[in-house]
């Protein structure tokens, strides 16, 4: 490393790495200099167009733009002179020459900062007042809104829509004083390349870019801030709540903060309006004559208790279970399997986890030994070849997505994607293998075929790291090229030189996410992947891995504190008998030795009679489970269905109580992102009415039920947590401030773990896993000769219990539609638009149909979202046999025009 | 290939693919179709791995540039100072409200494009209308009405365009 350069600023001395701008040295000193077009904590280049941050630098004539200007050993600069003061007197007056003087109304007043320096150079007019600009504010679409009079062109917006959200939908259109921020022109927002993150308004400095939901709603001074994570996917950005009046009014992103660094998607900056819905529950609700009416939560706690109560004593613990859920909190998760395992005294306590990553968790946990994502999210850009398999990211983990196509955008990551469908990331990869639904392991498996024939293994990884080879080397033997083009429909040359890129990559990342694990070989699936990334050595260092991309805000977390059928928090399992006996010292109870119910075996225990009861928090069986109209005769079989949630889910509208919950906004506690990392949920809001947070209610219930159960505050909740759960024993709130901490954190001095396996696999050895391919368990026929895929789109969230709810995500996108490649809508006589019935052996739906060529000939894919026509009436219960994943990547199904409306 | 693939192929092969010789490209580009098609663009900017916005923000910095097409004819009225003092403005008016046509636009029917611009340096027959290349003197309103009026209108094939 070569040594500091060590320069002196406004009389003061500074030492900075060679190559840092005078710009930042000055910030080491704490002078912060005037600027606009330049935003330091985005670490874009910068564009030194705005002139405002020019400094003086004795013995080189001109001032200089210290934003862009590096320093010099020796150099002395002066950031504030009379001159510089002039300087930068007159940049403001020329930019306020045309710019409206209505900071009385603006929305941007407080935190603008062309208002700031004029404040601070004591611009009260311009000398060079001329005409304003006339045109009128543009709104395109239902959140952004352009005001053209108020843009001073600096070009941030510009900057961050190219190089950080990577969508390159805006940019400077025409020329001298015409010129505007613009989509192309005649495009709509909708049909550009503008995914509507919103990162815009953030960093404009101005109001010229503004949320239409926030107006009149407040002004930067009246905003009371609080910083918390986003309830949607598992990324985990943080959010900053701006509230004025008990309401959210907006969300910003704040540039460099958490894990996303400040870049927000469109479901997190625009999509939280649901918290404060008219239609939030808010007392509890007991089914009386058919009816769910109003009653005290004493009355709907004391009903739930002694109904459980007795439900337990006549048919035993066992005829009880538990849905958890991945959208609570950590502590609320323990608490809930706590409550299951302690007070009732049953395993049968799961979560949607169970739809989603199963098959990731079993798999990895076999093949390495730990089931989650080995790296961290901002090491994507530290790839030199990353392959995403099944995992349409761009849309279901925006800001992963993102950071993917920068990686690709800045010429060092080669992307390679396995998808059905041509996906957003599809136009960035350099190899785009179109393979058919549930082919993947004979993918792999020939990609591994090539890399040993290639010799492109990493041999002393094999022989230090694992365990298995020569059982895969036979495995794969069979699988050429040619033999796994026939499986897949992948050209035997895409797959040859997709597994050249990935072995020859000094770092490979692998990403996947529901389109691998959404099987009956789910579980086989993730194994294929695990013997790629160790065959190649690609795991145990920065930016190479596999890396399985959690689908909710704290999915991770919920299986790691237990809230599954098979392990005690921390993935400690319920038929060990050391860990049995620890957790029942802890909990001062007896627990059952035998491993509980999954998801869809509950549901089917519950259709046959052995469940009599069903507690579920915050969970919607009824849209997001397979095959619902068997989903709904099991539910309607109960004797007692309990469901705790914030809205009246379309599961709740079927129970005999119903509680009312707190939302995310309005309690504190931790979710774990998908990169392992723990972080601080903070409470902003009071919940409305009765509601209460979801931890609260089940101490209720538990003490009610005779276990004492009492908590001051979740850090108590998380303390108890560290002291039963090795991966989470270092975590505590007061560590929680700033940042997270990512599992595994064993002890309070711990910094945490940013990638898995270095040096060594959690099990020892890495272990291979020989793998056939078996095909999907329903192929197209005759009768139903379509492949129904179903998956989720970038403006709305699995059941859409809260995105259907939010304005803005239900204006972009109101109704489902399902994909069709054209030529099979041609043939059916399908148009764009049309309302066509889908059908499957299990059910019916109706729905418009989008004739695209984002789906393969034969394939059709279909969001889950939406409950007027559930994707999930149409797919099939097969499962995983050891993850007990269903099959929901892939069912057939016959589609055709809506028959004419009967009259 | 589509014979518009084929263009893009043949266009962007002249400049090595160079991403650095857009504005060229984009030249080439007009001066086969006589304006810059939204498709095309879209071509070009996919098979360049530039981002279309970028393809836009300078088609319309350059005044050069054309995303509409041409019309038949070309229309060019002098509201330079004299002119202007002449009468040039309610000329201006007139043909923008006859033929519903803006200043850098072209009519409706793609009869004419009509630009007005500064001082086409014949002081002396002012007011001026251009008219494919020839100059017509001492304008008024009427005058002008009559000569475009009378321009020819060919009925001629759409502008080839694929659909996408």
């Amino acid at each position: 490393m070569a040594d500091d350069v060590t320069l002196t600023i406004d009389d003061r001395e500074v030492s900075v790495p060679p190559g840092t701008t005078i710009f930042n040295a000055a910030r080491r000193l704490g002078i912060d200099i005037p600027h606009l077009c330049y935003d330091p904590a985005l670490g874009l280049a910068p564009t030194s167009s705005c002139r405002l941050c020019l400094v003086e630098v004795e013995g080189s004539g001109n001032p200089v733009p210290s934003c862009s200007h590096p320093v010099a050993p020796g150099m002395i600069v002066q950031t504030n002179t009379p001159h510089l003061r002039e300087t930068r007197r007159l940049i403001i007056e020329l930019l306020l020459s045309d710019h409206p003087h209505d900071c009385l109304t603006c929305e941007k007043a407080g935190a603008c900062d062309l208002q700031k320096y004029a404040y601070a150079c004591g611009v009260k007019e311009s000398r060079f007042a001329s005409e304003q600009v006339a045109v009128a504010p543009v709104q395109d679409g239902p959140a952004i809104v352009y005001d053209r009079s108020k843009c001073i062109l600096c070009g941030r917006c510009v900057q961050v829509c190219h190089e950080v959200q990577a969508s390159r939908a805006i940019d400077f259109l025409g020329r001298g004083f015409d010129t505007c921020i613009s989509l192309p022109p005649g495009q709509t927002r909708d049909e550009s390349a503008c995914a509507e993150c919103g990162n815009c308004i953030d960093v404009c400095p101005t109001g010229a870019l503004t949320y239409a939901g926030a107006e009149g709603g407040g002004r930067a001074w009246e905003f009371e801030q609080v910083r918390t994570i986003c309830p949607y996917c598992g990324c985990g950005c943080t959010l900053v709540l701006n509230i004025h009046d008990g309401r959210i009014v907006h969300i910003t992103g704040e540039p460099g903060l958490g894990v996303s660094k400040g870049l927000l998607c469109v479901k997190g900056r625009f999509g939280t309006d649901f918290v404060g819905h008219e239609q939030r529950l808010t007392e509890p609700l007991i089914r009386t004559g058919g009816e769910l009416v109003p009653a005290t939560w004493d009355e709907a706690l004391g009903l739930v208790a002694e109904r459980l109560t007795r439900i337990r004593d006549t048919h035993g613990p066992d005829s009880i279970a538990g849905l958890s859920s991945a959208k609570t909190t950590n502590e609320e998760n323990y608490l809930m399997q706590k409550f299951m395992r302690a007070v009732v005294g049953t395993n049968n306590v799961d979560h949607c986890a169970r739809l989603c990553h199963a098959s990731t968790v079993v798999g990895l946990a076999r093949a390495f030994g730990s089931g989650a994502m080995t790296n961290s999210m901002d090491e994507f850009e530290l790839a030199d070849a990353i392959f995403v398999i099944g995992s349409n990211t761009t849309e279901c983990h925006p800001i992963i997505g993102a950071a993917i196509k920068r990686a690709v955008l800045s010429g060092k990551t080669t992307l390679i994607v396995a998808d059905p469908r041509a996906i957003e990331l599809t136009e960035f990869a350099a190899v785009h293998m179109q393979q058919k639904g549930g082919t993947d392991v004979a993918l792999a498996n020939a990609m591994m075929h090539v890399i040993l024939a290639e010799g492109l293994q990493d041999n002393s990884f094999l022989a230090e790291r694992t365990e298995g080879f020569e059982d895969l080397a036979r495995a794969v033997e069979p699988y050429t090229p040619e033999m796994a083009a026939k499986i897949t429909g992948v050209p035997a040359a895409l797959i040859a030189e997709s597994a050249c890129i990935y072995a020859k990559a000094e770092a490979a990342s692998i990403i996947f996410s529901m389109g691998i694990t959404q099987h009956t070989t789910g579980t086989d699936n993730v194994l294929s992947l695990a013997n790629l990334a160790m065959l190649t050595g690609n795991i145990g260092r920065p930016g190479t891995g596999v890396n399985p991309l959690r689908g909710q805000n704290n999915v991770q977390g919920a299986c790691d504190l237990g809230a599954l059928p098979n392990v005690y928090p921390g993935y400690q399992k319920v038929d060990d008998e050391a860990s049995r006996q620890k957790f029942q010292k802890a909990w001062g109870a007896k627990l059952s030795p035998n491993v509980g119910l999954t998801v869809v075996e509950m549901i089917d225990a519950a259709a046959d009679g052995r469940l009599k009861a069903l507690y579920v928090v915050g969970e919607n069986p009824m849209l997001s489970d397979p095959d619902l109209n068997h989903v709904e005769e099991a539910l309607k079989n109960l004797d007692l269905l309990v469901v705790q949630d914030i809205f009246l889910s379309e599961t709740a509208q079927l129970a005999d109580v119903v509680l009312p919950a707190a939302s995310f906004a309005e309690k504190d506690g931790t979710f774990t992102n998908t990169e392992r990392r723990v972080q601080r949920v903070r409470k902003a809001l009071d919940a409305p009415g009765q509601a209460l947070p979801d931890w609260q209610i089940l101490c209720d219930l538990a003490s009610r039920m005779g276990y004492e159960m009492h908590y001051d505050h979740p850090s108590a909740i998380q303390d108890e947590i560290a002291s039963v759960t090795p991966s989470y024993g270092g975590i505590t709130y007061d560590r929680l401030q700033e940042g997270g901490l990512q599992w595994p954190c064993p002890d309070r001095e711990h910094p945490g773990t940013p990638y898995l396996h270095k040096g060594k696999f959690a099990r020892g050895l890495g272990k291979f896993h020989a793998v056939e391919f078996i095909p999907p368990r329903e192929p197209p026929d005759d009768e139903y000769p379509f492949v129904l895929s179903t998956g989720r789109v970038l403006q709305h969230f699995h059941t859409g219990t809260m995105s259907r709810r939010s304005d803005v995500l239900d204006t972009l996108v109101s109704v489902g539609t399902i994909e069709i490649h054209p030529d099979d809508a041609a043939r059916l006589g399908i148009a764009d638009s049309e309302t066509v019935r889908v059908a499957s052996r299990r059910g019916q739906i109706e729905l418009p149909a989008r004739v695209t060529e984002r789906v393969a000939p034969g394939t059709l894919f279909l969001a889950f979202h939406y409950r007027e026509a559930p994707a999930n009436r149409l797919t099939i219960a097969a499962l995983d046999p050891i993850a007990k994943i269903p099959e929901l990547k892939v069912c057939a199904v016959r589609i055709e025009p809506r028959p004419a409306a009967k009259s | 290939m589509t014979v518009q693939e084929k263009l893009i192929e043949t266009i962007v092969s002249r400049y090595d693919g160079e991403v650095g010789m857009l504005i060229p490209m984009m030249q080439d580009l007009q001066a086969e179709s006589g304006y810059l098609p939204v498709d095309q663009l879209r071509r070009l900017a996919a098979r360049l791995d530039t981002p279309v916005s970028r393809l836009y923000a300078v088609a319309t910095f350059y005044a050069s540039f054309r995303l509409a097409p041409k019309g038949q004819h070309e229309v060019t009225l002098c509201v330079g100072t004299v002119c202007y003092l002449k009468g040039a403005g309610r000329i201006s008016e007139r043909i923008q409200e006859e033929f519903q046509v803006e200043a850098g636009g072209t009519t409706p029917d793609g009869l004419f494009t009509f630009q007005a611009v500064n001082c086409v340096g014949a002081c002396a027959l002012a007011p001026v209308m251009i008219v494919d290349g020839q100059y017509h003197d001492k304008v008024t309103p009427d005058s002008a009405m009559e000569v475009l009026r009378g321009l020819p209108l060919e009925q001629r094939q759409e502008q080839q365009e694929t659909k996408t």
